[in-house]
């Protein structure tokens, strides 16, 4: 599904990723865990197109594709969806609107039928429940007034509608309350298949208690430093991130 | 996100073509010859040229203003010519018999008059240039008793409407522009809804400016009396030319006791090139006066001209009387727009509401100019304020100057300001979601104007969300 290589990326000509390399297969979660300042929001970040977030060197290839080459909406329309860290609020635009001409874009670039107001009402209702929102959310503008934890359950509410092939979550887990936390997890849990992929970016173990990762890896200092199974973090929640560090100093 | 701005901002005006018309043209320049000339074409009444000679004479005294904060070259007033009429051999009785090119202008503009006609139910009153070349549905009003035509006809048919309200709420001594105005304007709208006539169908006129270097000087009158309720839609496109074109209009609304009066505007005027050649400058006065429990309502979307000098205002004479401005007002390349309103509170317990988007794009810069002046006799009033502006890129200029003066201690004033850039991160997210980076401006600028559009009427925010570039289906619904 994703590769990459190597990758060094940054932002404001600050190098923040440095030599980045990630297989994630088809069907796989992938939890990146790392200390602030890693360079966790700056993957998601430069896998999702984000302007001035640049890789200089490095590949990364999606479903054969090289994603870099693609414009932010098309890597969209490809199938990458990143569950932002902080949603922004667009005032005036009104919440199932926007999820409506979202999708169809992605529709009609896929080559499929753009759903009609009824079909659509119809799937973001039942793609409503599964993260246990109300029906008032979709009269209301894009995120306006949403609290923090609703805010990051629209985000998987876009997800569950958007049906992307992959998945990046960036740190969705921050500032949410244990039910939040579980909703979200579900959200996540009903679109893992073999056909999705999701890449779960967390700085907290917690939400890999509801959404068990198949691997797990430590960024540190904009490098994968560590890679293993779901056990991995609970060891990391146990003994902090500073022993990686300084496992990794000890290597240099 | 830049270059999306850009392309968005740099479309062509659609609307640029010139139509050959042979038109009766008054030679260029300004003196009570030319008035005379004006007021004899017209065939008017003495009192009707004596009206427009106190107006010129008190011209002549006045200064042009500068207190607004847009910049300009000098206007040269006496280049322009003040009377420019198509010729016309005949009244026409009906659409065929308008000159085919005249409809073939309307036809592109796709406001055709057949199809106003035969689907929305609007009755239109052409304006082109400055004399009324059509009227329709004006039957179908008369059987309410609703007068709609134009203002010379008023003058000829209905003196006495005419006399009585001509300047009552627009003074020939008002401002410089309006005393132009009251001098030397040409044509324009006249409407009367007689006592507790709710009229039947909205009324519309359509404005072009088509003759080269002919000032356009349109003079409106709405008149409704006790009871009665109008809803008014001024819609304006002009072609494209090389030279500055002068507009100074009047508008003149009277919504008597218990009256309501709503007027809505698209203007999409010639802005002028990408690098401010050309383009209209639009000077306007629009007033209206509301009496006992009367309701006036101001909405526009301004999207045209190279200046925008503009304040739509209410003066809240009778108590519990209602003032309401809606605006949205567009400008980019090198537009300049000085716009806002006047809610001027008389009566007891008058409530008005303001809510101005302004949205700036390329170089344009734009000023929202509001006063709110509640006088010693509005016990209990009323305002509530909101300005916001958008700006798109980083070359344009939003600037907020309300005034507020408050002389009874009983007034309540809310006034709420905001500014915003269409931010990286709003496109970002957008994009991220599929969505393509244009129809994303579309989606958050629509999103931004909502409260506005939903002021509308029907047919004319369609009209809004096309000229601001967007798709019907935006946030709009």
């Amino acid at each position: 599904m994703l590769e990459i290589n190597n990758l060094h990326a940054g932002i404001d000509g600050k190098e923040i990723l440095k030599g980045l390399t990630l297989k994630i297969g088809t069907g796989e979660v992938h939890a990146i865990m790392g200390p602030n300042g890693s360079g966790k929001s700056t993957l998601a970040n430069v896998l999702a197109g984000r302007p001035k977030y640049v890789a200089t060197s490095g590949t990364v290839t999606y479903q054969g594709k090289d994603l870099l080459a693609l414009p932010t909406e098309e890597r969209a329309r490809e199938g990458v969806f990143l569950a932002m860290q902080y949603p922004v609020e667009i005032p005036g635009v009104n919440n199932i609107y926007f999820l409506k001409a979202a999708l169809n874009a992605v529709r009609k670039h896929q080559g499929l039928e753009e759903l009609d107001a009824m079909e659509f009402l119809q799937l973001a209702r039942e793609k409503m429940k599964l993260v246990e929102l109300d029906e008032a959310f979709m009269s209301r503008s894009v995120n306006e007034g949403f609290s923090g934890g609703e805010k990051k359950r629209n985000e998987i509410f876009q997800m569950a509608v958007l049906d992307p092939k992959l998945a990046i979550l960036d740190e969705t887990d921050s500032g949410l309350d244990i039910d939040a936390l579980r909703i979200v997890a579900q959200g996540v849990n009903a679109l893992r298949s073999e056909k999705h992929s999701v890449l779960v970016i967390t700085h907290y173990q917690r939400l890999l208690k509801y959404l068990v990762p198949d691997f797990v890896h430590v960024l540190a200092d904009g490098r994968i430093v560590k890679s293993g199974g779901k056990e991995l973090a609970e060891e990391l929640e146990q003994k902090g991130y500073e022993w990686i560090e300084e496992e990794v100093a000890a290597a240099r | 996100m830049s270059s999306t701005i850009e392309q968005i901002a740099s479309q062509e005006y659609k609307y640029g073509f010139i139509t050959d018309i042979e038109a009766d043209q008054a030679p260029p320049g300004l003196n009570e010859d030319i008035i005379r000339l004006i007021s004899a074409k017209k065939n008017e009444p003495q009192w009707m040229l004596d009206f427009r000679l106190k107006a010129f004479r008190h011209w002549l005294t006045m200064k042009e203003p500068t207190w607004a904060n847009i910049t300009y070259g000098p206007i040269d007033y006496q280049a322009t010519s003040y009377y420019s009429a198509p010729k016309q051999k005949k009244k026409l009785n009906s659409l065929d018999e308008v000159d085919p090119e005249l409809r073939a202008t309307f036809a592109k503009l796709g406001i055709s008059l057949e199809e106003q006609k035969r689907l929305s139910g609007v009755a239109v009153d052409a304006v082109f240039d400055s004399v009324s070349v059509a009227t329709t549905f004006r039957t179908e009003l008369a059987k309410v008793g609703v007068i709609f035509c134009s203002f010379s006809d008023a003058v000829q048919n209905h003196p006495d409407l005419v006399q009585k309200y001509l300047g009552s709420v627009v003074p020939y001594t008002d401002n410089f522009f309006a005393t132009l105005n009251s001098a030397v304007f040409t044509d324009g709208s006249f409407c009367y809804i007689p006592k507790g006539v709710r009229c039947p169908m909205e009324l519309s006129t359509y404005f072009r400016i088509n003759s080269a270097n002919t000032g356009q000087f349109e003079r409106t009158l709405i008149v409704a009396d006790e009871g009665a309720t109008v809803s008014y839609l001024e819609g304006c496109t002009a072609p494209m030319r090389d030279e500055n074109q002068l507009h100074a209009a009047v508008v003149e609304l009277v919504a008597l006791d218990n009256a309501s009066i709503k007027y809505s505007t698209v203007q999409n005027w010639y802005p002028g090139d990408k690098e401010g050649r050309g383009g209209i400058y639009n000077f306007v006065t629009k007033r209206g006066k509301a009496f006992k429990n009367a309701k006036l309502s101001w909405t526009q979307v301004e999207t045209g001209s190279a200046i925008t000098w503009k304040y739509p205002s209410c003066i809240l004479q009778g108590d519990n009387s209602i003032g309401e401005f809606y605006s949205v007002a567009l400008t980019n390349h090198r537009q300049q727009a000085d716009t806002g309103t006047k809610m001027i509170h008389l009566g007891k317990n008058t409530r008005s509401t303001i809510v101005s988007k302004g949205i700036s794009a390329g170089h344009g810069q734009q000023t929202y100019r509001g006063e709110v002046k509640i006088m010693k006799s509005a016990e209990g009033a009323r305002n509530y304020s909101q300005c916001d502006s958008l700006l798109l890129g980083d070359k344009c200029g939003a600037h907020t100057f309300p005034y507020i003066e408050v002389r009874n201690s009983t007034a309540k004033m809310e006034h709420e300001a905001s500014t915003s850039k269409i931010g990286e991160d709003q496109l970002f997210y957008c994009q991220q979601r599929g969505i393509s980076a244009e129809d994303a401006v579309s989606m958050i600028v629509n999103g931004f104007c909502r409260e506005v559009f939903k002021e509308l009427p029907m047919e004319f925010a369609v009209e809004a969300t096309k000229l601001l570039g967007v798709s019907l289906e935006g946030a709009v619904g």
